[in-house]
């Protein structure tokens, strides 16, 4: 294999990754209705998506969904990883392997098993069962993140603050806790993409009465084209783009 | 102070395993145990054991869907390997300061929403569409090809969301390949396929299984796809569970449906070990070997 055919390879594969976003965003500001010319530049599709009260809506609810989601999920997935980290405890074991299994399930699978446990404790479909259920599904990769930042650490502070006298807490909130931190915001900020562009699971918890974007763009995008989507989709493109190029270079943030 | 640590501790603990308990493993039994209950019409399910949800399952007519599901599913796979494969090894032989430059630009838009991206793939895929205005452009074809609404738009556009679900497995597994075996093979006289026959392939094979398991089991549950680009006729086995529970409102089928995925992801778990287990065996250098 020579040089040019490697690079000509990857360049193709890559083109071929980034081609159909290309024309989304070509087509969110072409004067035509059905993209298939260009009619010049112009922004009212922007316009008429800022107009458009129930898609705006279910922008809000998702934002609603994806911060308080991601945030409980951080919490919990931050404590996990710690207590797997730094704690032997009966049934460890099966928490490692019901956070390996929680990861590998394909979405559709959970959303009918939380939907069989949402219709039989009575919880209403709505905002609590769409929190409920993004919270499951962004708990594994938060736990991921912090523990694989944890493992790369070298505990042996912890142990001098325990030998000076702190308590757990006081060695988590003053020493683990700083040192995990880009790994933590890096956990966030996926948790919250994940939320913001889920369709399968939410699709099955969500109930008529709270709307959600992806949800949204679905219904919109089945009955035919609707230059709208192009602008929600190059919106919520770029801003996906940039919350993972945040949370990537977290990661890599090292502490001096 | 004794107090304080122990509630640190249990929290830290407690939080995280109710929650898995709770909302991981407690919804799969019961998934498992509504698969053979009794469907009603009035209160979706009736707590009496009954294998109707099962024998629908066996129903000749649906073994045929499920079929289709899982053929578009393992094509999929392969041209996502097809693809991956050789694009990791382009990607090896780069200088490692490239490495991770490449491989996260391919990451970037994977982690967009996967439905706009299908909506995108419309676009191309129409009659007025750019693959059919190119091919129109460069005389190729005559008329426009029905390229959406076919099995061909289902798997294309399959293997175009999961494709870095194949590419990261290989990636990982290739970077643990130790370069010293191909040479010494080349120094024994070993061609470049023979390398890559006896030596990359088996070594990579773990890598391989995990990647076709990571796009296997969705390809088969992402019924937006199917929706999007298949019309009604191609569905997957995603729609069916889909249908199952939101339209047809008979759970017990849907239930035993998502028993079968999970079913299908321990036989590939099984194969996940059993290539390890083989590449380890076939030359891999690990600890105990010193």
């Amino acid at each position: 294999m020579t040089q040019t055919f490697k690079f000509g390879f990857i360049g193709l594969v890559l083109f071929y990754v980034y081609s159909p976003i290309f024309v989304l965003m070509v087509n969110s500001v072409n004067g035509s209705r059905y993209g298939n010319k260009w009619q010049g530049f112009t922004f009212k599709w922007y316009e008429k998506l800022f107009e458009n009260d129930a898609l705006m809506q279910a922008a809000w609810h998702s934002l609603v969904v994806g911060i308080t989601s991601a945030t409980a999920a951080t919490v919990i997935g931050t404590l996990a990883a710690v207590a797997l980290q730094r704690y032997r405890f009966y049934g460890k074991g099966a928490v490692s392997s019901l956070v390996f299994v929680s990861m590998l399930t394909p979405d559709i699978v959970m959303a009918i098993a939380l939907l069989i446990l949402f219709v039989t404790l009575g919880i209403e479909l709505g905002y609590i069962s769409l929190l409920i259920a993004h919270i499951t599904f962004c708990l594994p990769f938060v736990i991921i993140s912090v523990f694989s930042r944890l493992k790369g650490l070298d505990m042996s502070v912890t142990e001098a603050a325990r030998d000076l006298g702190a308590n757990e807490w006081q060695v988590f909130s003053k020493i683990i806790l700083p040192m995990i931190l880009p790994a933590v915001a890096s956990g966030w900020l996926l948790s919250f993409t994940l939320s913001i562009d889920d369709v399968i699971v939410s699709a099955f918890v969500t109930g008529p009465g709270y709307e959600i974007l992806p949800l949204k763009v679905y219904s919109m995008v089945r009955v035919g084209v609707s230059p709208e989507v192009n602008a929600i989709s190059t919106l919520l493109f770029v801003g996906s783009v940039v919350l993972i190029v945040i949370s990537q270079l977290l990661l890599r943030y090292k502490r001096k | 102070m004794n107090m304080q640590i122990n509630q640190f501790r249990f929290w830290a603990i407690g939080l995280a395993t109710s929650w898995l308990a709770l909302f991981v493993l407690v919804p799969s039994l019961m998934v498992l145990v509504t698969s053979f209950l009794t469907r009603d019409p009035d209160f979706l399910i009736r707590f009496e054991f009954s294998l109707d949800g099962w024998r629908s399952v066996f129903d000749p007519s649906f073994i045929s869907l499920l079929w289709d599901s899982l053929s578009m599913a393992l094509i999929t796979a392969c041209i996502c390997l097809a693809i991956a494969y050789p694009f990791v090894m382009c990607l090896m032989s780069l200088p490692s300061k490239w490495r991770p430059i490449i491989l996260f630009l391919l990451i970037v838009p994977f982690w967009t929403n996967s439905l706009v991206r299908i909506y995108a793939i419309q676009y191309l895929l129409g009659k007025k569409g750019l693959i059919n205005d190119a091919m129109l452009g460069i005389g190729l074809i005559d008329k426009p090809l029905d390229l959406l609404y076919t099995p061909f738009a289902v798997i294309f556009g399959l293997s175009y969301i999961l494709l870095p679900f194949m590419i990261l497995p290989i990636y990982s597994a290739m970077e643990k390949l130790d370069l010293r075996l191909l040479d010494a093979a080349k120094d024994l006289g070993a061609n470049a396929a023979q390398r890559l026959w006896r030596i990359t392939l088996p070594l990579t094979l773990p890598g391989i299984v995990a990647g076709s398991l990571m796009v296997i089991l969705p390809a088969m549950g992402m019924f937006f796809v199917a929706d999007l680009l298949g019309g009604s006729k191609h569905a997957l086995l995603g729609n069916v569970i889909k249908n199952q529970f939101i339209q047809t409102r008979d759970w017990p089928f849907g239930a035993a449906l998502s028993v079968l995925m999970i079913i299908l992801l321990s036989f590939m778990l099984w194969l996940y070990y059993r290539a390890t287990k083989l590449s380890n065996r076939q030359g891999g250098i690990n600890d105990s070997d010193f």
